[in-house]
């Protein structure tokens, strides 16, 4: 598997060779370096938010609250801010890391001890969210002049040349690239998507690890909730709203099987910058806005049929199809 | 074709007649040349042992299996059922060990669904339909509402509706498949009374059961087959519970088990008092160590359940436990495994390996706590372990990091042993090892399960095929309706004793 999926990997990092390549014949101030590092730190948001997905859709779920959840916990760290200036920003994203992942459990909870479907879960939970998020701020704008401004300053406190936002995406991408390749909860991920009914008779709880993929999902939304409301100055009900889609479509383009068990951090960082990278370079090199979207789009679609392809040639019968022998 | 050389002249000529039927899959010959003949107003009992080609026949009769070979004739009219629809529009219709029904749609819909009444505007004419069906329900005294949904239905009355379908399209050949394994004695009896009646209208049934009782009760003639063979036929008052059994169960075929000299040592697993509020009762055992103890019984006699329970997967109400004379409480695999048990299911290809993952760490994955420190798992010492196992099994690939489902069928296999091996167990139960594999990879396994007996494992193998239960068991439980029916070993193993034992019939 190491083997395909770097190749894999190795496909999609030239494709956005190629497309930096294109883009610098039009513009060539994109690929500076200064750029890139841009348009590095305006994707981090997604680049979070795609690992934990990319864990969750592993174990054969999907987590459609991401976006909800992310804007909840923005919110309730802006009104901890407005309510009591004083706290540090510390104690601000350790609560929105813990808020986070209890959202995330309570998906988890529902889809474990219930057994309901997660799509169903998180479509359910998406909604929730988003109300919560109206309750409590009875639909109002925090704005940024009403933000301390420490908390503001945080995301883009620079050291060594990078937002802290970006070092952020950074020390998620190695905390998780160790957990899913060295741990055996990891592993567990990868063997309730691959095959949960042999994961059973190896004595791996499916329900449970399915539980903790949501946890992780769902804490890693948490952080980008204070991330993002802190970065653009603003919180109020719609934040990120629809941005659920970028985040699946970020996993499909990074190889991600939607049916589980295949997939890794670095397929999820790739494709959260290959959409990154479209994203931002399409305005700056003049295509409209609505050529922008059709482009996105059948990237998404080329990413899937390339995927597609590659697991049909590995497709081999296990064992003869035992069912004439009674 | 000489159609007269198959029966005694019989006093009607047969609806329906198999001549030479042959159906091959791949390693397998399911149905060699096999001889059926169904007389109107007569019950035909098919009767074989598990895997001899009884639901490949049905298959047949109802176009969903195309045989590749011999005739069917209706009526003495050679005819090809190329889809279910051939077969039915030939009037032969089928009610399965599960009734293949519409749990959504309406008593009505589901009786006639496919040919329902039509109006003037080729809509369905709901209101004819509820009528009609109304009225095949009253013809066999079912009471039940043509407008009820059929989910809301018992199983009793889900078969009543089956066979009211078979009555709608005017079927003359009903077959019915192990039609009273879902059914309490009360509905057995309604059942009977039903087949009467069916019988007085003329219709040509095959009935399948593995209850003599019924076949004894509601035959008049039977056909036997034995691994895909046909055996013989004829009336059933012409004789006894015990020929059948001879006919069922003949001579065992020419198969070759391993010479083994058991080396059988102190008791490994002590098992006392399972229970489950519905699948079992009462399950009492030893094992002991480089001992191969074989389960038999009829399909549903509760073997897996049983075994699921002993591995964790379902849970028990009652039961004690006991692994090398210490109580181990087993609730989820992971303990079983823990407790030395580990459990090879039948599904091989849906429960053994995880196809997108590389060999290694398929091979490690249930022994991955040994091979890691607080939840981080130390590379070397996992890739030790897969490459010891690996060997162990000479698997061949070109490197352990290729997932598994790149490998041939063989090798994928070797992985789930492996796998399992790496536990360490001291018990290991295989359900149903040979169910659908040829007879060349069948002697691997058996060779294989002898192996792991003389290095000491204590096997548990659950088998429904009488000749690999004789020949490679050294003790054998006989299970019967989630009970112990027999313990047999010695003498006391014959292909006539097992049967006796799983059918319940008494010593002649």
């Amino acid at each position: 598997m190491k083997q395909l999926l770097s190749s894999r990997e190795l496909i999609l990092s030239a494709a956005i060779v190629v497309m930096l390549g294109l883009i610098a014949t039009r513009f060539p101030g994109f690929v500076a370096p200064g750029n890139l590092a841009d348009v590095f730190n305006d994707t981090s948001p997604l680049i979070i938010l795609a690992i934990g997905q990319m864990i969750v859709i592993l174990t054969k779920c999907i987590d459609l609250s991401v976006a909800a959840n992310l804007a909840l916990t923005g919110m309730v760290c802006a009104m901890i801010n407005v309510a009591a200036p004083g706290v540090p920003v510390a104690v601000i994203v350790f609560v929105a890391i813990a808020l986070g992942a209890l959202l995330g459990a309570f998906n988890g909870i529902l889809v474990w001890k219930l057994d309901i479907p997660p799509i169903v879960v998180t479509l359910g939970t998406m909604t929730i969210y988003r109300g919560i998020i109206f309750l409590i701020s009875d639909g109002k704008w925090v704005n940024s002049h009403e933000m301390s401004d420490a908390f503001k300053a945080f995301p883009r406190a620079e050291a060594l040349g990078l937002p802290m936002l970006s070092w952020l995406a950074i020390l998620m991408v190695v905390i998780f690239f160790v957990l899913m390749t060295r741990t055996t909860l990891g592993r567990a991920f990868y063997a309730v998507g691959g095959n949960p009914h042999a994961a059973v008779y190896t004595g791996i709880n499916v329900g449970k690890s399915q539980f903790w993929a949501f946890v992780f999902s769902g804490a890693l939304a948490g952080l980008t909730g204070y991330l993002w409301v802190s970065r653009y100055a603003v919180a109020y009900v719609d934040i990120a709203l629809g941005f659920e889609l970028d985040v699946v479509a970020a996993c499909v383009i990074g190889g991600i099987a939607i049916s589980g068990g295949i997939g890794s951090v670095g397929g999820a960082v790739l494709g959260a910058l290959f959409l990154g990278v479209i994203k931002n370079a399409l305005p700056v090199i003049n295509v409209s806005p609505f050529w922008q979207m059709a482009i996105s789009g059948s990237a998404i679609i080329i990413a899937i049929a390339v995927n597609t392809r590659a697991g049909r040639t590995k497709g081999r019968i296990i064992l003869k199809k035992a069912e004439h022998a009674s | 074709m000489t159609p007269e050389s198959l029966t005694p002249p019989s006093p009607v000529a047969p609806v329906l007649r198999l001549d030479r039927i042959t159906k091959t899959f791949p390693g397998v010959k399911a149905l060699n040349e096999v001889e059926l003949a169904l007389y109107p107003g007569q019950v035909t009992a098919l009767v074989g042992e598990n895997g001899a080609g009884k639901s490949t026949l049905v298959k047949i009769l109802t176009g969903i299996y195309q045989p590749d070979g011999g005739a069917i004739t209706v009526d003495g009219t050679p005819v090809r059922f190329r889809a279910a629809q051939d077969a039915a529009d030939h009037g032969i219709t089928a009610i399965h060990q599960e009734t293949v029904l519409f749990d959504d749609l309406s008593v009505a819909e589901n009786i006639f669904l496919g040919h329902a009444p039509k109006s003037r505007f080729g809509l369905i004419d709901t209101s004819a339909q509820r009528h009609m069906a109304a009225e095949i329900l009253r013809g066999i005294g079912a009471e039940i509402d043509p407008d009820a949904r059929l989910r809301d239905l018992g199983i009793a009355s889900k078969h009543l509706v089956a066979i009211s379908r078979a009555l709608s399209i005017d079927a003359r050949v009903v077959i019915m498949d192990e039609p009273t394994a879902a059914l309490s004695h009360k509905e057995i009896h309604e059942l009977y009374d039903l087949v009467e009646q069916l019988k007085a209208q003329g219709k040509a049934i095959l009935f399948i059961s593995h209850k003599f009782d019924e076949i004894f009760r509601i035959a008049d003639r039977y056909t036997v087959f034995r691994d895909g063979q046909f055996v013989a036929e004829g009336r059933i008052d012409e004789i006894t519970e015990g020929d059948l059994v001879k006919m069922m169960v003949g001579r065992s075929v020419d198969q070759i088990f391993p010479k083994r000299a058991p080396q059988i040592g102190e008791t490994v697993l002590q098992v006392t008092g399972y229970d489950h509020p519905t699948e079992f009762e009462d399950i009492n055992f030893t094992l002991n160590k480089g001992e191969i103890l074989g389960f038999y019984g009829l399909v549903g006699a509760g073997r897996s359940e049983f075994m699921q329970a002993l591995f964790g997967i379902t849970k028990p109400s009652k039961g004690v436990t006991k692994i090398d004379g210490k109580i181990r409480v087993i609730r989820s695999p992971a303990e079983a495994v823990n407790a030395g048990i580990v459990y090879v299911p039948e599904d091989r290809g849906q429960q053994g390996a995880i196809r997108p993952m590389p060999i290694f760490q398929n091979v490690t994955l249930p022994s991955l706590a040994r091979t890691s420190r607080n939840g981080f798992i130390r590379l070397a010492e996992e890739f030790a372990l897969a490459r010891e196992f690996t060997q162990r099994l000479d698997l061949r690939a070109a490197s352990l990091d290729t997932p598994v489902g790149n490998l041939s069928g063989g090798n994928q296999q070797k992985v789930v042993i492996a796998k399992w091996l790496a536990t360490q167990p001291k018990v290991i139960i295989l359900d149903e090892p040979t169910k659908g594999i040829d007879i060349g990879s069948k002697a691997a396994v058996h060779d294989f399960m002898a192996e792991l007996a003389a290095q000491g494992l204590a096997v548990i193998m659950v088998s429904s095929e009488i000749p690999e239960v004789l020949g490679m068991s050294d003790r054998v439980i006989v299970m019967r309706e989630g009970r112990i029916a027999a313990e047999l070993e010695g003498d006391d193993l014959t292909p006539e004793t097992l049967v006796r034992h799983a059918a319940g019939i008494a010593e002649a």
